[in-house]
């Protein structure tokens, strides 16, 4: 912290106090989020950071129709706040973010629609009234539904799908600790088990147990460190909607498009200083989503990017070189493992290790199409 | 088994007991006219509390969808879609498509289709079928 360098310019409660039993618990959340900006003298689309407890701050921030590029969802209990004020003062002066909102709501005594937090929730939610009700059952179907349109924008195919598959597969073969390690084809992904249409059983991720961890120290410091230090060259955040169905564009993801470049700006570094390349794939369509939103192919071109063997071994952009969550593994919050594979890649020890890269860029997303993050590493101080 | 229902709150009866009474019930902002779903008693978009709501007309075009082949206990045996549809004034919503096979060659994107209501206890569900040419 540096001291005297951030302010409160803005500070509201509730416009009731006491027994609310007409305002549900995200209610609360906006209705102090309302008058501390009336305060403030700005609108929702002047904020353009979000910290919450108690309330998912993807939904809080959808729900007030931000675009953020920092959120802190830390939840500690009550001083949770406090934390979130001295998390802020960071990312300002970092500049993650410019103007922060931090929110409190509970429905204490009234007990009125709680529960919505990390995208399952409870009926009252808002996935639990307009998305639950119609049968989704996980993220196959949920992190899924975008893409019939995304094919029919672009003119393709199930085939382009499965090709994403194919490919990773073939950076699996590598790597003596994925799942699935045999080669496969074409065939082989559109004829196993429909799972949900468009997508088969080969087009979804694995379901592995397994974690990671990571640790972090300044830089000055790493060099005293037994392992060759990877550096932190730039980071990107957002969020968009906790629910897929409210997704404002079904063939591009905001999340996606807001943090990598946020981390692009932060690392001073253009897409051809890119060596090496993880994008999170939970399902076939990721990569997809991935190397357009994050600038690497234009809308609609990825699928022959991918096709043409552009991120395939010997391609001139390696992509989720440990198989990914398609082969790799795939534990349920695999951003860890992109993680592990770009510092394994900046280390110089991966199993598919690509010659001489000097940066990865590792993009994770969170819900279906809820939140991401960017990580670009390098492995030389610059 | 019974069917995952909603749990209306102060925020959102509107909706639903628009459902019951057959009507399709969004909101739309007085200051800046945008219309948005899902309920919220502010404008997603200006953050402005003058809002209204009002009847839709139901009309829409099927966006995207799945269909689950492995359906929830509480949805039945047989694959169903479950869908995003864009109504006629903008907002888009999930529901699932009924009144036609559960296939991708009868679910076909941007045919239009109508609301439809069916009621489950205490809650009608808004679905949506094909619209008649």
């Amino acid at each position: 912290m540096k001291p005297g360098s951030i302010a409160v310019v803005g500070a509201a409660e509730t416009t009731r106090m006491g027994k609310i039993p007409d305002m549900s618990v995200i209610g609360l959340h906006a209705d102090a989020a309302l008058n501390a900006l009336a305060d403030a003298g700005l609108k929702p689309s002047d904020i353009d950071g979000v910290a919450t407890a108690g309330e998912n701050p993807t939904s809080l921030a959808h729900y007030l129709g931000i675009v953020p590029t920092w959120v802190d969802g830390t939840s500690v209990g009550g001083c949770s706040f406090m934390l979130h004020v001295r998390h802020a003062a960071a990312a300002i002066n970092e500049g993650y973010c410019k103007t922060v909102l931090i929110t409190h709501g509970e429905s204490g005594r009234s007990r009125v629609g709680g529960g919505g937090r990390f995208g399952g929730g409870g009926g009252a939610s808002l996935q639990g009234q307009f998305e639950a009700p119609f049968g989704p059952a996980g993220p196959p179907t949920l992190f899924t539904i975008p893409v019939l349109r995304y094919l029919k924008t672009y003119g393709l195919t199930r085939e382009d799908l499965a090709w994403v598959s194919v490919i990773q597969r073939e950076w699996a073969g590598f790597n003596p600790r994925a799942s699935y390690r045999d080669p496969i084809t074409v065939d082989d992904v559109l004829n196993s088990e429909m799972i949900a249409w468009p997508f088969t059983k080969l087009m979804c991720c694995l379901v592995t147990d397994g974690g990671g961890a990571l640790i972090l120290t300044s830089a000055d410091r790493a060099k005293d460190f037994p392992q060759k230090p990877v550096y932190v060259l730039g980071t990107g955040e957002s969020v968009e909607t906790p629910m897929v169905s409210q997704m404002a564009d079904f063939t591009s993801s905001r999340a996606f498009r807001v943090s990598s470049k946020k981390a692009f700006e932060e690392a001073g570094v253009s897409h051809a200083d890119i060596d090496h390349l993880m994008i999170y794939d939970a399902f076939a369509h990721l990569p997809l989503y991935g190397l357009e939103d994050l600038g690497f192919c234009k809308p609609g071109e990825a699928a022959a990017f991918i096709r043409e063997r552009n991120t395939a071994p010997g391609g001139k952009l390696p992509l989720n070189t440990n198989g990914g969550g398609l082969s790799y593994m795939h534990s349920g919050m695999y951003g860890m493992y992109a993680l592990q594979e770009s510092v394994r890649q900046m280390r110089g020890i991966a199993p598919a290790q690509v010659p001489g890269a000097k940066i990865s860029l590792a993009q994770g997303i969170g819900g279906m199409f809820a939140a991401a993050g960017t990580i670009i590493f390098g492995n030389e101080r610059p | 088994m019974d069917r995952t229902l909603p749990t209306p709150t102060p925020e959102t009866a509107h909706f639903w007991e628009g459902c019951k009474a057959g009507e399709l019930r969004l909101q739309r902002c007085r200051t800046c006219a945008e219309s948005y779903f899902p309920p919220r008693p502010f404008c997603p978009k200006c953050g402005s509390r003058e809002v209204e709501v009002f009847r839709a007309s139901g009309r829409a075009i099927l966006w995207s969808y799945v269909i689950n082949e492995r359906p929830r206990r509480d949805m039945g045996d047989k694959p169903h879609s479950i869908a995003v549809v864009a109504l006629e004034e903008g907002p888009r919503m999930m529901t699932n498509i009924v009144g036609c096979p559960q296939t991708p060659e009868a679910l076909v994107l941007d045919m239009p289709l109508a609301v439809t209501f069916e009621t489950f206890g205490e809650i009608a569900l808004p679905f949506f079928k094909p619209a008649e040419a």
